[in-house]
């Protein structure tokens, strides 16, 4: 033990500088407020993400892309051991991860956790919804049921509808005029390689951000006293906090994939009409209700415009949010301050109603 | 009560921490069982495909003699040979040795196992040179009509 300290520590900190990553990791503490319970949403959207990662590799040894990529998921479901689980939690840590991430994104807003230093905070999270977005998408497909099949048929209209490239960018990305056995293959590329590729340097870059400049203080907790501020150590406390509702967390998914196992469905059949309730994963039920509420008032020959500025809208909004750091930058009582979040109010019911509308459609 | 007021007596400290100890143990058995037996799936369906005491091969009497057939018995292969004699014998052809498959050499009249060199006796299956270390099995034949059927002597 001595000699641990004695010899092997000084020879192992000169050749990696562990004394400064130990000072670095200790050196972040978490304000205590009455707000802190949106601190742990970041922590938990992180913790999904894990399960995703090890339940996926875990798919990865049975799936074969391709055409036989319903027979594989139909043989994970029902003649592999456990495999029914293994993709239940997947499918459920999934839906689990990308509720996480919005509430942790609308805390990060409504908390004005955004402003500097920490504007690429906010951009590198948004970066993460989006490739998580993407991974919801591309994911979806790939057990090719029936649901899959015509959710990625209409989820490949959108960049159908880019002006000038868009068709030929929707059959680069199918693979095909049609979605078929290379679409599938071609979204397991993209699931497995590409887009963790993409995500796992981007959430190294936030965490160090997080790290780096620690959790914000809400606009009200700003005006208080420093004095009166309390804070505890990130390590070890606030870890302890987040290991219980990661513990919660666990139990909910084993729960879930337990007590309501994900469905398989019937096979993809190209020549079978679209079942009548068709809808995406809840997370595009509000761009694709939009997307359906333009269509009823652009039809005919105005169809074509009517999806483009529904899409183009989406953008908008998207790009603005996005934004949001470069305008709110005054004081906490600031008119900027005040308007930023009457913007975030209104994109929040916006999405919340315009969701619910798309699942009231569907009967 | 002149304990210090942060401080659980002993008795406390060591319950809490047995109590932890053991549910951390029950996540970490309602994990690592499904785990198990989700990695080891092919393991039991090859198991289960391996438990086979007799494969019948149709059409196998037709064997000319001299020739050999190569069977699956269970999840692994097996040799049938039509000696010139007239006699037939079977036998395991993984090689005691490494595990290479072997083969039948009819101009030599015996068995070879072409990664190390392992010979073994073409009628008895008697490892007669080389690093084999025991003989191969034999399976009982018999020869019917249309089939050759094959089992576990």
């Amino acid at each position: 033990m001595k000699w641990l300290k004695s010899t092997l520590w000084p020879w192992l900190d000169e050749r990696l500088g562990l004394e400064d990553l130990i000072a670095f990791a200790g050196k972040k503490t978490v304000p205590v407020h009455r707000h802190s319970f949106w601190y742990y949403w970041g922590g938990l959207s992180l913790f999904f993400f894990v399960v995703q990662a090890f339940t996926g590799v875990l798919l990865l040894l049975y799936f074969r892309p391709g055409p036989e990529a319903y027979e594989s998921v139909r043989q994970i479901t029902y003649d592999i051991n456990f495999g029914w689980l293994v993709r239940s939690v997947h499918s459920w840590a999934a839906n689990l991860m990308i509720a996480a991430v919005f509430i942790h994104m609308f805390s990060v807003f409504f908390m004005k956790a955004y402003r500097r230093p920490r504007e690429f905070g906010w951009w590198s999270g948004m970066g993460l919804l989006m490739v998580a977005m993407v991974f919801g998408f591309s994911g979806y497909l790939l057990p090719m049921n029936e649901l899959a099949f015509f959710a990625t048929k209409v989820g490949l209209e959108i960049p159908a509808a880019v002006p000038g490239i868009g068709p030929a960018l929707a059959d680069l990305v199918r693979g095909g005029p049609e979605v078929n056995e290379y679409t599938v293959q071609r979204f397991f590329a993209l699931h497995v390689v590409v887009l963790p590729a993409l995500f796992l340097p981007l959430l190294g870059l936030h965490l160090w951000l997080v790290q780096k400049f620690g959790n914000a203080l809400p606009p009200n907790e700003e005006t208080q006293s420093p004095a009166s501020r309390r804070s505890i150590p990130f390590f070890p406390d606030f870890l302890e906090k987040d290991l219980a509702m990661w513990l919660i967390a666990l139990n909910v998914i084993a729960l879930l994939a337990a007590l309501f196992p994900w469905d398989l469905g019937q096979p993809a059949d190209p020549l079978k009409p679209a079942p009548s309730d068709i809808h995406p994963e809840w997370y595009f039920m509000s761009s694709f209700q939009v997307l359906k509420l333009f269509g009823r008032v652009f039809s005919g020959k105005l169809a074509i415009l009517g999806e483009f500025l529904g899409i183009g809208l989406f953008t908008l909004g998207l790009v603005l949010w996005m934004l949001i750091p470069l305008y709110d930058t005054a004081s906490p009582a600031g008119r900027r301050a005040r308007r930023t979040t009457y913007f975030g109010l209104i994109a929040l019911a916006l999405l919340v109603i315009t969701t619910l509308w798309g699942y009231a459609a569907l009967n | 009560m002149n304990r210090p007021a942060n401080r659980p007596p002993r008795s406390r400290r060591a319950f809490v921490l047995a109590a932890a100890g053991s549910i951390g143990a029950c996540y970490a058995a309602a994990i690592g069982y499904p785990l198990y037996r989700y990695l080891a799936s092919p393991v039991e369906k090859a198991a289960a495909a391996g438990a086979v005491t007799e494969v019948t091969l149709a059409d196998a009497h037709k064997l000319p003699l001299g020739a050999v057939l190569m069977f699956r018995f269970g999840s692994k292969p097996g040799l049938l040979i039509h000696h010139r004699d007239d006699t037939w014998v079977a036998m395991d052809a993984v090689c005691t040795h490494l595990g290479c498959t072997v083969q039948y050499q009819p101009d030599r009249d015996r068995v070879y196992c072409a990664c190390h060199g392992g010979v073994y006796d073409a009628r008895t299956g008697a490892n007669v040179g080389g690093p084999p270390p025991r003989p191969l099995r034999l399976f009982k034949v018999s020869v019917g009509p249309a089939a050759v059927v094959i089992s576990r002597a």
